[in-house]
């Protein structure tokens, strides 16, 4: 059981006060003047707003209707938006779920001492900023501003950005780097020098060809993506899926490669030495852009298919095969990066091997393949410059992990850890968004450094387990309650999405804009928040842009021309790369000059001891990782994981259907709750699979607490890669424990 | 006029959009549903075939649950949609013990509910039915079996199609794609 | 192996896992009904065949039990609905196709003439009494002239009500179990036989109790011979039927079925009251009792199996 200096405190404790705060804060909302300009003052007719969800990264715009009483009903997507295409996904559409949830935070927390016993005391917001304010000002003196960490994911990461370089500080993370991303930009920026960005630059919509690999699309519901491969198999393109469970995508697949767990990386080699032995590959292309052929040529020799199948039991004829038809529909063809890729520690180089082959195919550049996106040159509000920090987060891991092109949030997390030969830690940690305990392996690890904290400052919309461990709890009011920034993503059209709120915050809660100008301003950092609020910042960005927030409420999403049309490469047009060589590096120099394989290499990871099986776990397309895991509309799809058990190791083990099981891993760790069985063919015997974001461990989220297990308990073990500091997660080995003390959803039946 | 509605289970992820997109545009309360999926998974691995079907209302043209009906609450409306008048609805139960699909269900409220093809709210104004106009994989059509020019219609006849229990003998109109 | 699940975690209520829309209200308004049913056939049959005098507790004393079991059995009905106050819709329309509808109106039918039945015997037995009005005597004697009359539409319609008990379940198709023609001929002889069961147990003449243990063990060899046939029907047809009869073969009421219904409810009574007619001394009360509580039983496990079987998922 791994404990923590620091007492959790369950948020529960806290019910008659926050209910009395959240009875006089609907009063005071009724006769509000902003509610009423919103509802449309009394015309009776349905009103809608423009937003974008912020249920997952993927940030679709589309328009919350609210019904005669101006009640929120539903939330449709906006037509005109690429990313959705005017259709949400269910969680999307579920989004007003997450404003309805009575078990949301309502009040600011401040933890208090008094003996033994911590608990929480509701607080004013004055007293609660005023109280980081104070904690903050006494770490920069004593420590240095950069000794602040800013750890978020999603919208509110803009404004406390703001805030923190304001302080003095560029130690800002999202997981979404080195839990996620991260080796699939580092293995794309070293081989083409650009990234993949979100959402992903693949033209699925044209493919003839797309190989998903690990990658279960239409369970990670990619709203564009799944939208365009739909569209794909309309037309007829050919789905290759590599994975050891029998996902959603591999029944949509003419090809379903069941490989070995852990060895992709030796059926991409041997997919290199296919094409390349049968000079599959666009010869034109490779020429043209590319160096290294030569020594990838001879790196690749040895490995044929036949030496794939003694590794990944794929049969050599289907991977011979499976290159042909990449072959056939090349340079439309897809070899999907993927987005959750942190596997094994070793997974840049696989994403290298990725990145290879889609030079090979030629794909890089061209329709069907990857497009070029582009995004506005939207200017920001005029500030002062920053002040320069006196520390880079890079120094919190310092030669280490060289090639990450983002923060690496888990060397943040081991830089809070004091160790003897670390001069520096980092004293206070702003998480926002982000359920960090869920979201790092190793809770053990993260628990160590949340102790040696002086200050946890934790800005949520829910009672998640990390909140449980703060010294202040924000509480943030729903993106269906607030303005943020605009949406200026990457696409195949420059465009901007605003999101306004449909609804006056509910309960004590604020927008994270509103949080981070107000503790600017209890900073003294008013000058790098200019403008009176947020509206007149937006506005004044819009106008900028030709358009103004007055266009952008009536219309919620601005699409706008190219500034070049080069969304592919046109034909024999010369390029040059952001690399070292300005070439696409199928020999990596980058890789090569840090001391890495400048050509991926496989290497064997262990395998599980006999009666364990390797710990897989994925999503669900109806929740977004753990933050969707107690919204009533999508906890209706679905309120616990289960764990896909292959029937031969069901039949060993004696186990059911429906049967509640524990499982232990190697590290002797047991799971703090049970989780149903599923008793399934989809399943390798080799290993069991689980959807990520259950078992959460607050009483305080009545739909989620107890419901199934959270892996990331069950991970213990990672394997860092050491190009850009990912985490990988899938080494890990579970077994199964039958007798045990019933608690949580099973002790209810 | 024939109402109906063909799902492609070779597109349909099964992500149930859908589901949600009922329960907040019809209003169904918390903790039930119109619309479901099902998950049909044959083989042994690593020989699978799976099969995902948004489910709801057949709308049969020889329905069950009508004839069962002891007061006309249940009833055929425009374009053959089987809807049910609430404030004639006794909640006997009667037509959910005939429904072969389970596609009904006792409303909170004492009446029995069910897929509507959201006719009055949607599909008079000229839109589709909620899932349809959501589903990520537009994997749904919807429109008049009487018109060739509509999008149910023309799917049927370019592919291959089942419905669900055929043999129970009443006509459902929920077409599958195969 | 074939994997058939919902996986967008629809959970009904009454619906899902398993439909359990009807609980005991419908079994119990099923087996008053047939109880009835039975009752007032033999009431109308004897005066049909004018042996009132033979069988006293069949023509005259068992009928007053009819409206008090058809009341408790409407009361059930009325509990099982739930949208009480829209009861009133049943009779706004005559829909032949529902035989929800038809027994409501049956039950219409039945319920006054059992009332009515009721009425002309309390003068009988109370034939000191003074009627205050004098319209009383007038529709006394209208009836009493058209007894006959009565009695025959009072047989058909017990007939009708008690078929309908069976056929309530066996229109739904929907439900392999229930989904049987030969329901209604079961459940009619079920409540005969229930209703004769009534009457030797209120009896007090041997003569009656021996006629109507006579008709009673016919009735047990007819319900047995239709119960062998229902499973015979069942394990020749589709899988979804040969799945419903399993219920009873092995699946979860097979011992309830067997023990309750057939051993209970069946061969022991038949047993007792063949060897009573032989002449052996019996509690006279065992073998009747047995009946009643096999009837009850048999409504209890037919409506809670139907609800189980099912064709998809």
């Amino acid at each position: 059981m791994v404990t923590s200096r620091r007492q959790f405190i369950k948020i529960g404790a806290l019910g008659a006060g926050s209910l009395a705060l959240a009875g006089s804060s609907f009063n005071l909302a009724k006769g509000s003047s902003i509610l009423d300009k919103i509802s449309g003052a009394g015309t009776g007719e349905p009103l809608r707003t423009p937003t974008y969800c912020e249920i997952c990264f993927w940030q679709c715009a589309g328009w919350v209707y609210k019904d005669e009483d101006g009640k929120i009903q539903k939330i449709v997507g906006n037509d005109d938006d690429q990313h959705c295409n005017g259709r949400f996904c269910p969680r999307g559409t579920g989004g007003v779920g997450q404003y309805n949830d009575e078990d949301r935070l309502k009040t600011p927390l401040i933890r208090t001492r008094e003996g033994d016993k911590e608990s929480f005391r509701e607080a004013s917001w004055d007293e609660a900023l005023d109280y980081i304010a104070g904690k903050m000002r006494a770490i920069a003196q004593k420590h240095g501003p950069e000794c602040v960490a800013l750890f978020t994911h999603g919208s509110g990461g803009a404004h406390f950005g703001q805030m923190m370089k304001a302080f003095g500080s560029a130690s800002i993370a999202a997981p979404s780097f080195a839990q996620c991303r991260g080796p699939r930009e580092v293995g794309f920026l070293t081989t083409f020098g650009d990234i993949i960005y979100s959402p992903e630059r693949i033209d699925i919509r044209d493919t003839r060809c797309m190989v998903l690999i690990g990658s279960h699309l239409g369970e990670n519901m990619h709203n564009g993506q799944v939208q365009e491969m739909s569209d794909a198999i309309d037309k007829g393109a050919t789905i290759i899926t590599v994975d050891p469970r029998f996902s959603t995508a591999a029944g949509k697949s003419k090809y379903w490669l069941p490989i070995k767990p852990a060895t992709d990386l030796a059926l991409l080699l041997s997919w290199i030495h296919v094409i390349i032995e049968n000079e599959w590959y666009d010869k034109d292309y490779v020429e043209r852009y590319t160096v290294g052929f030569e020594q990838l040529k001879e790196h690749v020799k040895t490995f044929t298919p036949e030496w794939a199948y003694g590794i990944t039991t794929i049969d050599p004829n289907v991977i011979r095969e499976t290159a042909r038809e990449m072959h056939n529909a090349a340079p439309s063809v897809i070899v999907n990066p993927g987005r959750h890729v942190t596997w094994y520690g070793d997974d840049t180089q696989r994403l290298r091997a990725v990145a290879i082959l889609t030079a090979l195919l030629g794909s890089w550049g061209r329709r069907g393949g990857y497009y070029k996106p582009e995004k506005l040159h939207l200017p920001n509000y005029p500030v002062p410059p920053f002040p320069e920090p006196k520390r880079n987060p890079t120094q919190a891991y310092e030669g280490k992990y060289t090639l990450a092109n983002e923060v690496v949030a888990n060397g943040l997390c081991d830089a809070t850890i004091p160790t003897v030969d670390r001069s520096c830690n980092y004293k206070a940690w702003i998480v926002n968004g982000t359920n960090l305990l869920a979201a790092f392996p190793n809770q053990a690890n993260t628990l160590k450094a949340i102790d040696a904290l002086e200050l946890l400052v934790v800005v949520d919309t829910m009672p998640v387990e990390i909140t449980g461990y703060a010294d202040v709890v924000l509480p943030e009011c729903t993106y269906l309650e607030r303005y943020d920034m605009l949406r200026n993503s990457n696409h195949r059209q420059p465009n901007l999405a605003l999101r306004m709120p449909a609804a006056e915050p509910k309960y004590n809660t604020k927008p994270a804009s509103w949080i981070a100008q107000e503790l600017a301003r209890k900073l003294g950092l008013s000058a790098w928040f200019p403008w009176k609020n947020i509206e007149e910042m937006l506005d004044w960005q819009l106008k900028e842009m030709g358009s103004s927030l007055e266009e952008m409420k009536r219309i919620g999403v601005k699409n706008f021309p190219r500034e070049a049309d080069d969304l592919y490469f046109s034909p024999g047009e010369e390029v040059v790369f952001n690399t070292t060589s300005g070439k696409i590096e199928l020999y990596s120099s980058d890789m090569e000059s840090a001391g890495f394989e400048p050509l991926p290499v496989y290497t064997a990871h262990e395998e599980p001891p006999e009666g364990y099986y390797r710990l897989n776990y994925g999503r669900a397309p109806m929740h977004t990782f753990s933050r969707t895991a107690n919204n009533p509309n999508l906890t209706d799809l679905m309120d616990e994981n289960v764990l896909w058990v292959n029937p031969k190791v069901a039949r060993l083990w004696g186990l059911e259907t429906g049967q509640y099981i524990k499982l232990k891993n190697q590290d002797e760790k047991i799971s703090t709750f049970a989780i149903k069985v599923r008793v399934t063919e989809r399943i390798r015997w080799d290993s069991v699979y689980m959807v990520h974001g259950f078992g959460h461990n607050n009483k305080k989220l009545s739909r989620a607490h107890g419901r199934g297990i959270n892996d990331t308990e069950m991970i213990t073990r990672v394997h860092i890669d050491p190009v850009m500091g990912g985490t990988g997660m899938r080494g890990n080995f579970v077994t199964f424990i039958t007798d045990f003390e019933k608690e949580g959803k099973e002790a209810e039946a | 006029m024939r109402y109906a509605m063909a799902v492609d289970t070779k597109k349909c992820v099964g992500c149930s959009d859908c589901v949600v997109a009922c329960q907040t545009e019809n209003n169904v309360p918390i903790g039930f549903c119109r619309d479901w999926v099902v998950e049909v998974t044959d083989g042994t691995y690593p020989q699978l075939e799976v099969e995902i079907r948004s489910e709801r209302c057949n709308h049969c043209e020889n329905s069950p649950c009508v004839r069962c009906c002891p007061t006309g609450a249940s009833h055929y409306a425009e374009g053959g949609v089987v809807l049910v008048t609430p404030h004639k609805c006794i909640g006997c139960g009667a037509c959910i013990a005939s429904c072969p699909y389970d596609a009904r269900y006792p409303h909170p409220d004492g009446h029995v509910d069910k897929c509507t093809f959201c006719l009055h709210n949607r599909v008079e104004k000229g839109l589709d039915p909620a899932c349809v106009s959501v589903c990520p994989t537009k994997c749904m059509y919807f429109g008049d079996l009487d018109d060739p020019n509509s999008p149910v219609s023309k799917v049927l006849k370019t592919r291959k199609f089942k419905t669900l229990i055929p043999e129970a003998g009443t006509n459902p109109q929920l077409y599958f794609l195969i | 192996m074939r994997e058939e699940i919902i996986v967008s975690g629809r959970m009904n209520y009454l619906i899902d896992p398993q439909l359990h829309i009807w609980h005991w209200h419908i079994p119990l308004y099923l087996f008053l009904g047939g109880l009835a049913a039975g009752i007032l056939f033999f009431a109308a049959l004897y005066t049909i065949l004018g042996k009132e005098k033979e069988y006293p507790t069949a023509v005259k004393l068992a009928p007053f039990l009819t409206p008090v079991l058809l009341t408790v059995g409407l009361l059930a009905l009325l509990l099982d609905l739930n949208h009480k106050l829209y009861f009133w819709q049943l009779y706004t329309t005559i829909r032949l196709q529902s035989p929800m509808s038809w027994g409501a109106w049956t039950l219409m039918v039945v319920t006054p003439l059992s009332i009515i039945w009721c009425a002309l015997n309390i003068k009988e037995l109370f034939p000191a009494w003074d009627w205050k009005y004098k319209w009383i005597y007038d529709v006394d004697a209208f009836f009493r002239n058209n007894l006959l009359i009565i009695s025959w539409v009072m047989l058909i319609s017990a007939l009708i009500l008690g078929v309908y008990t069976g056929i309530l379940f066996s229109a739904f198709n929907a439900r392999p179990l229930w989904n049987t023609s030969i329901l209604g001929p079961l459940f009619l002889t079920s409540g005969l036989s229930t209703g004769a069961a009534a009457i030797i147990l209120m009896s007090k003449n041997a003569h009656e109790r021996h006629n109507f243990a006579r008709i009673d063990l016919m009735l047990i060899g007819i319900e047995l011979f239709l119960i062998v046939h229902m499973f015979m029907g069942f394990l020749a047809s589709t899988q979804v039927h040969i799945d419903a009869a399993s219920l009873f073969l092995g699946g979860p009421y097979t011992t309830p079925f067997w023990l309750f219904v057939v051993t209970l409810g069946l061969g022991i009574p038949a047993l007792l009251e063949l060897l009573e007619l032989k002449g052996f001394k019996m509690p006279a009360y065992i073998a009747p009792a047995l009946v009643i509580f096999g009837g009850l039983m048999f409504r209890f496990i037919i409506a809670y199996a139907g609800q189980a079987s099912r064709w998809l998922y």
